[in-house]
């Protein structure tokens, strides 16, 4: 999967979770919970759902590497390569 | 039309999921119906068989009203002696009445044909030369103005008819944040436990050691609930609040209440919430703390007796054992309604959920 393809999984998840997101005013480079209004509970549905879309395992104490869109993107193509 | 909480005044059927000559069984769907607090499905309280739908989809009508007429399981009716017309009074149900209104019919000069004379919604298309009145659409004002609209309405009410009192404790979430973590590494992540279920469960168990708070007021008198309904409050994506009831909170293992949870949570912001979850709850939960708030001074939902509040979590001095450490405490508060209980109960039921989240391993 390239980083584009990954890049696009977190977007759409996200989408599913907060529908108001516009994708593409999404900055990559801010928290996700700046731009959008996100609780523990979005958190989590998040992780679930780029557990399912990514078939990857990420542990709690990760949670933080996943604060943006860049972070993201960067932490799964790392574990999804195995060197996480 | 069931009352969905002490702000519902009306309800907009959206649309029927059985039709007359079915058979339905208590907790059953039957219905949709839209709110200020969204769509609702409306659930069963009987098993039976459908005889009569009595309102029509798209039609807005006042809570208490009579939506189908079903025939209860074992029932053997009895058909009651037609009531003679009483003079000067015009016999009309509510929606024919609405409906009456709607195409300026006059209920006096129409003839009914309905039981003992009554005017039915047929009478009155008839009357007026109508067709059916198509389905409105039910939002006639911004949603987010009506929600604000009621929930304004119904926290006015709890302010000026609850005297409220008000408690706050610091409590140290350090055992409970290892717990938490320790036993998340453990589960898939599907499966992992938020704290603030940890919270509910406590507040929860609590409630079983001061049962006065867990309740609802009626009349002049407050009614116990033997059951623990746990409203959560869930705030919803651009604006407003719902706080659907946890059932049996206390009695669901933290993986359950989880699952549940996260289910409850989902269906609030997406809709399809059901009508027992918004009657039910015996005391609400509301944090705050994921938006930075420290103490929150919640203002109860009546008939409710009670709301619990827990605010961020914060690092602070803390004394253990004569030292002073730093440790992560959280605000709890609760705001209780004097006509039920007093400081006292209400400060051993916090000092109750203090006990409980030191040991969260049992909760």
């Amino acid at each position: 999967m390239t980083k584009d393809e990954i890049r696009a999984t977190v977007l759409r998840v996200l989408g599913e979770i907060a529908p108001e997101a516009d994708p593409a005013s999404i900055k990559p480079d801010v928290g996700f919970r700046e731009q959008v209004d996100l609780d523990s509970m979005d958190l989590l549905n998040f992780v679930i759902g780029l557990h399912s879309a990514l078939n990857v395992e990420i542990p709690e104490a990760d949670y933080p590497k996943l604060a943006t869109l860049d972070g993201c993107v960067q932490y799964l193509m790392a574990i999804r390569e195995g060197a996480a | 039309m069931p009352i969905l909480g002490a702000d519902m005044s009306a309800g907009t059927l959206v649309a029927w999921r059985k039709k007359p000559g079915d058979g339905v069984k208590r907790g059953d769907i039957i219905a949709t119906v839209e709110t200020d607090k969204g769509v609702i499905d409306v659930e069963i309280f009987v098993s039976g068989v459908i005889e009569e739908m009595l309102v029509q989809p798209g039609a807005t009508v006042p809570t208490g009203t009579v939506l189908a007429i079903i025939r209860e399981e074992g029932f053997r009716p009895v058909a009651p002696p037609p009531a003679p017309p009483v003079p000067g009074r015009v016999r009309i149900s509510p929606l024919a009445k609405k409906l009456a209104a709607e195409l300026g019919v006059d209920p006096a000069t129409v003839r009914g044909t309905g039981p003992g004379g009554a005017i039915t919604r047929e009478d009155i298309e008839g009357a007026a030369g109508a067709k059916p009145a198509p389905a409105r659409p039910a939002v006639e004002m911004d949603r987010q103005a009506r929600m604000r609209q009621t929930i304004g309405a119904a926290m006015a009410r709890s302010k000026r008819e609850i005297p409220h009192y008000y408690l706050s404790t610091a409590i140290d979430v350090q055992r409970a944040l290892a717990w938490l973590t320790e036993e998340n590494g453990r589960r898939p992540v599907a499966d992992r436990l938020l704290y603030g279920v940890l919270l509910i469960k406590a507040v929860a168990l609590a409630l079983r050691e001061v049962p006065e708070l867990n309740g609802v007021w009626v009349g002049d008198r407050v009614v116990p609930s033997e059951a623990v309904h746990v409203g959560v409050a869930i705030s919803l994506r651009g604006g407003g609040v719902v706080a659907p009831a946890l059932h049996d909170a206390d009695r669901q293992s933290l993986g359950d209440l989880m699952r549940n949870f996260r289910d409850l949570v989902q269906r609030a912001r997406a809709g399809g919430l059901r009508s027992s979850e918004l009657s039910d709850p015996t005391i609400t939960v509301t944090s705050l703390g994921e938006q930075g708030v420290e103490t929150v001074f919640g203002i109860i939902y009546p008939p409710q007796v009670a709301i619990v509040g827990f605010g961020k979590i914060v690092e602070r001095p803390w004394s253990v054992e004569g030292r002073i450490v730093s440790r992560p405490l959280v605000t709890a508060t609760l705001s209780a309604d004097h006509r039920v209980t007093d400081g006292h109960r209400g400060g051993l039921f916090l000092a109750a959920v203090d006990r409980l989240l030191q040991e969260p391993g049992r909760l």
